[in-house]
């Protein structure tokens, strides 16, 4: 069998990862101030992203879609130092010294976030040597940081730029493991080390998993666990274990630092973001009782097929659901799918996330917002295309803990965006500009904007449109 | 057991009285005919005794026909998959429904998917609905190279799906072909020509025959593959594999190859043209999965078209069983290249092509498949819009003449839970 293809099989479960936690988690969680384990995993790895070069750019004439669900016809938008200054309507002031550049019959949107990604940690090409997105050694893995995976040199980080407009992505562990790990959000701005991709200031993710994988990992080993409650009633055990680390370590004598439990610490200190990969309607309940057992909160739930049957339960929790458009059938779990899952959600008034969990995905998670848009609609759904470009920008900005910072166009962010040759939700649609921190890193039209990592240069098809 | 049995029923009941081939007049539509020309705006479309009688501006509406009116619609043939493993998958994960590869059997060549080919299976409800009215079936290989024979099937909601049995016999060159030959490629040559000749063999006289290589049965079974009667549908895809492959008629000159997969076909796409050996080709991998595709680009198809290739979208192994619905997709991210400098699409009209008639053509089946000219099946789709944007959704499916349910397991599961709070009893009696 190819190595490819044992992936997919993998990607049917294993790779399948998925947690969520938002900004309200921040609200919800204990705001008492962390023991000296926080300080200490807050020191290492830091970020040494520095944005590159920019112009002052003025786009005009095009059609904007803020990522907050509005649309402005006719828009204008104003980057400079990095920033963005200003978003409005053709009356918006237009600076001297500026680069303009006419958009019309062009559109406008926040750079595209992926929120479930394995770029770097399941890179192309996808031999044995390079599988580093599960520890599968052990189901209880909180220690592990995804990106101490992450190869930088993976090509499919230039794809989800140059065809998808992806500015920002969260790298995850995969979903082996009841906890696979922390997540780590990257910048996606090609560069020698991961930590000169680190999203500055981003929060930690952690990424749990339910149901078919860790069960059939482990259990075809004889090991716990082989079952839905077994891995239940593991993974509430490491709860309480992390319960007890964390009032230890308030005490006069904290314990040795334990990298699992400053992890699971910085959790339920609300400092790191829960993003748990579950697929059936009956199982995200179950977790979601788990965490007020243990009181953290749950920010997303990736993959949730069936969100749609509790949209309800979801929009009181105020969980997100970090979703396909429309995968299906490849497991067991995943057999409910339904395309409208997004729409179902919208209707309900509960987060919806679209994610890609595929490195050919990444390339056009605007299509799958747009299918998921479609499908809504044909069922009598009311969703504006503005709210479908949400789910790609702002929503998972908001789960990763970053939406201070990007995922829309408001004065102040950093100026990640798109220009796109037309309408994003289109099939016809392909970026032609992007910018990250207001440095122009991929254009169409110039081939010397387009990123080759190592791994290609000097290959067959070395810097092709791809 | 107990649900997939409630489910079969309710497929049944819905299959049980198939609305006859009626004659039908679609008009007022934007007609696409398939072939590479260019949709016609007010045009009728004829379907009679499950054939299309004509397509075009000035057709006459048969007296008895039943008239649907398509004005603001688009009107086209329906998807042909050129390459699937639909019908042979339920759920992928679940061994007992996955009919794709059989890694223990003693058999390999004449393995012929045509008896796991499943009507009934909710992928290909699910597919109808979208749009998909043939496809390519293929087997994936077990412990060989060669996976046996393909079909080519419809997505009709009645109990027959094989339009062609034995269509093609599947093989494996490339990285897999590698790995089922024993760990080179110099194996799958060998192997390959060695079960040839041994077929040859068998031929000579068959009840004498006794291999270490193969059973008789697999020997029979490559057969029409030498003699050229069966295609030869090669999984290939790196430049130098597709010339090797290309090589194999100096010593079988009567192979008819058909390439599958083909991601750096654009490399060699001069070779391949010269050889007149048509490609079902993946429409948008650009990502060097493996080392035989380090130059893998979406602008394949269009590179290989202009040299002159007959090249056609298959999706082989992606997705192939569950989602042959983004075949509309993909060839529509075809037409989006023509505006990226420097990449190679397909026009409008070559892009739904590659998902209607080049495929039928590529498999032999062009005079009767993948086309609204005279004569071809009545598949006939008719859509709310252009049927290769996202927002466009299907109204209408016929398949040899026969309009078709739309229904299935996704629609019945949005229904029930359009509102997902449980109502005065519990949502298992809403349906």
């Amino acid at each position: 069998m190819k190595w490819k293809d044992l992936l997919a099989v993998a990607a049917a479960g294993a790779l399948v990862t998925g947690c969520a936690a938002t900004a309200a988690e921040t609200e919800t969680a204990s705001a008492s101030a962390s023991g000296p384990s926080k300080s200490s995993a807050k020191a290492a790895f830091p970020s040494t992203y520095k944005r590159y070069p920019s112009d002052n750019v003025v786009i005009t004439g095009a059609t904007i879609f803020d990522g907050e669900g509005q649309q402005i016809d006719n828009g204008v938008i104003f980057m400079s130092a990095g920033e963005i200054v200003s978003v409005g309507g053709p009356d918006t002031a237009i600076p001297t010294d500026s680069t303009i550049i006419d958009g019309t019959g062009k559109y406008v949107t926040p750079g595209i976030i992926d929120i479930h990604s394995h770029l770097g940690d399941y890179p192309t090409p996808s031999v044995p040597a390079h599988s580093d997105g599960n520890e599968a050694t052990s189901p209880v893995t909180p220690e592990v940081w995804a990106e101490h995976s992450v190869w930088p040199q993976d090509p499919g980080f230039s794809r989800a730029l140059a065809n998808g407009g992806i500015t920002s992505l969260q790298i995850l562990p995969g979903s082996a493991n009841l906890f696979g790990g922390r997540a780590v959000t990257l910048k996606n701005v090609p560069a020698r080390t991961v930590q000169a991709m680190k999203f500055p200031g981003a929060p930690y993710g952690m990424k749990m998993a339910c149901g078919e994988n860790p069960k059939r990992v482990y259990g075809n080993r004889n090991r716990k666990p082989a079952t839905r409650m077994g891995s239940l009633s593991l993974t509430r055990q490491t709860w309480i274990n992390a319960q007890d680390y964390r009032k230890k370590s308030k005490g006069t004598k904290p314990p040795k630092r334990d990298l699992a439990m400053e992890t699971l610490v910085g959790v339920l200190d609300g400092d790191i973001l829960v993003h748990n990969h579950c697929y059936r309607a009956d199982e995200l309940n179950q977790i979601i009782d788990m965490s007020k057992e243990f009181g953290y909160k749950v920010t997303a739930f990736h993959h949730a097929v069936e969100s749609y049957k509790i949209a309800d339960i979801l929009a009181k929790e105020d969980i997100c659901s970090a979703i396909w458009a429309d995968w299906w059938g490849f497991k067991m779990e995943a057999y409910d799918a339904i395309p409208e899952n997004a729409a179902l959600l919208q209707q309900a008034g509960a987060c919806v996330v679209i994610h890609s969990d595929d490195e050919n995905q990444i390339q056009r998670l605007n299509q799958e917002a747009s299918k998921a848009l479609a499908d809504g609609r044909a069922m009598g759904i009311e969703i504006s295309d503005a709210t479908a470009i949400q789910w790609i920008t702002y929503n998972p900005a908001k789960a990763m803990g970053i939406s201070d910072q990007t995922g829309s166009l408001k004065s102040g962010k950093m100026a990640d965006v798109v220009l796109w040759n037309g309408n994003p939700l289109s099939v016809y649609a392909r970026p032609e500009k992007v910018w990250i921190d207001g440095a122009m890193l991929y254009d169409a039209n110039d081939p010397g904007r387009r990123p080759v990592s190592d791994f290609e240069l000097g290959q067959p098809g070395e810097g092709d449109v791809k | 057991m107990k649900h997939f049995a409630k489910i079969l029923v309710s497929s049944l009941a819905l299959m049980a009285a198939p609305a006859a081939a009626e004659t039908i007049a679609i008009t007022g539509g934007k007609v696409v005919v398939g072939d590479g020309s260019a949709p016609m705006d007010n045009a009728t479309v004829v379907i009679r005794n499950g054939r299309v009688v004509a397509a075009g501006g000035n057709v006459t509406v048969p007296a008895n026909a039943r008239r649907i009116d398509a004005s603001g619609k688009w009107v086209t043939p329906g998807i042909f998959a050129g390459f699937s493993r639909i019908g042979l998958v339920e759920v992928g994960a679940v061994r007992s429904t996955n009919d794709t590869r059989a890694a223990d059997s003693v058999f390999s060549a004449a393995l012929d998917v045509q008896y796991a080919v499943n009507p009934f299976a909710a992928p290909v409800a699910v597919n109808r609905a979208a749009g998909v009215t043939r496809a390519v079936v293929s087997p994936s290989t077990g412990n060989s190279m060669f996976g046996g024979y393909g079909a080519i099937v419809d997505l009709g909601q009645d109990s027959d799906p094989i339009t062609k049995a034995r269509a093609f016999q599947f093989v494996e060159f490339g990285e897999t072909g590698h790995s089922r030959a024993g760990g080179s490629r110099a194996a799958a040559h060998i192997l390959f020509r060695a079960m040839l000749e041994e077929a040859r063999t068998y031929s000579r006289s068959p009840s004498l025959f006794d291999s270490d290589l193969m059973k008789a049965s697999d020997a029979k079974a490559l057969l029409p593959v030498i003699n050229g009667s069966t295609r030869l549908m090669v999984h290939v895809n790196s430049a130098n594999d597709i010339l090797k492959v290309l090589d194999l008629r100096k010593d079988f000159p009567s192979l008819k190859l058909v390439l599958v997969g083909a991601h750096e076909g654009w490399r060699v796409a001069n070779a391949i043209a010269a050889a007149k050996v048509p490609v079902l080709a993946s429409a948008l991998t650009d990502l060097p999965e493996g080392f035989e595709e380090l130059a893998a680009t979406q602008s394949n198809i269009g590179r290989m078209k202009q040299a002159g290739v007959q090249v056609g979208i298959g999706m082989i192994n992606d997705r192939d069983a569950h989602q042959l619905r983004y075949s509309m997709q993909y060839a529509g991210n075809l037409v989006a290249l023509n505006r990226i400098p420097r990449a190679a699409g397909l026009s409008w009209d070559e892009a739904f092509a590659a998902i209607s008639s080049k495929p039928a053509e590529i498999m032999g089946m062009g005079a009767k498949l993948g086309s609204l000219k005279a004569g071809r099946q009545g598949d006939v789709v008719i859509w709310t819009g252009d049927p290769l944007e996202l927002s466009t959704q299907v109204e209408t499916v016929f398949i040899d003449g026969v309009e078709q349910s739309l229904s299935n397991r996704q629609e019945r599961l949005r229904e029930r839970y359009r509102n997902p709070a449980p109502g005065a009893l519990p949502k298992a009696y809403d349906r």
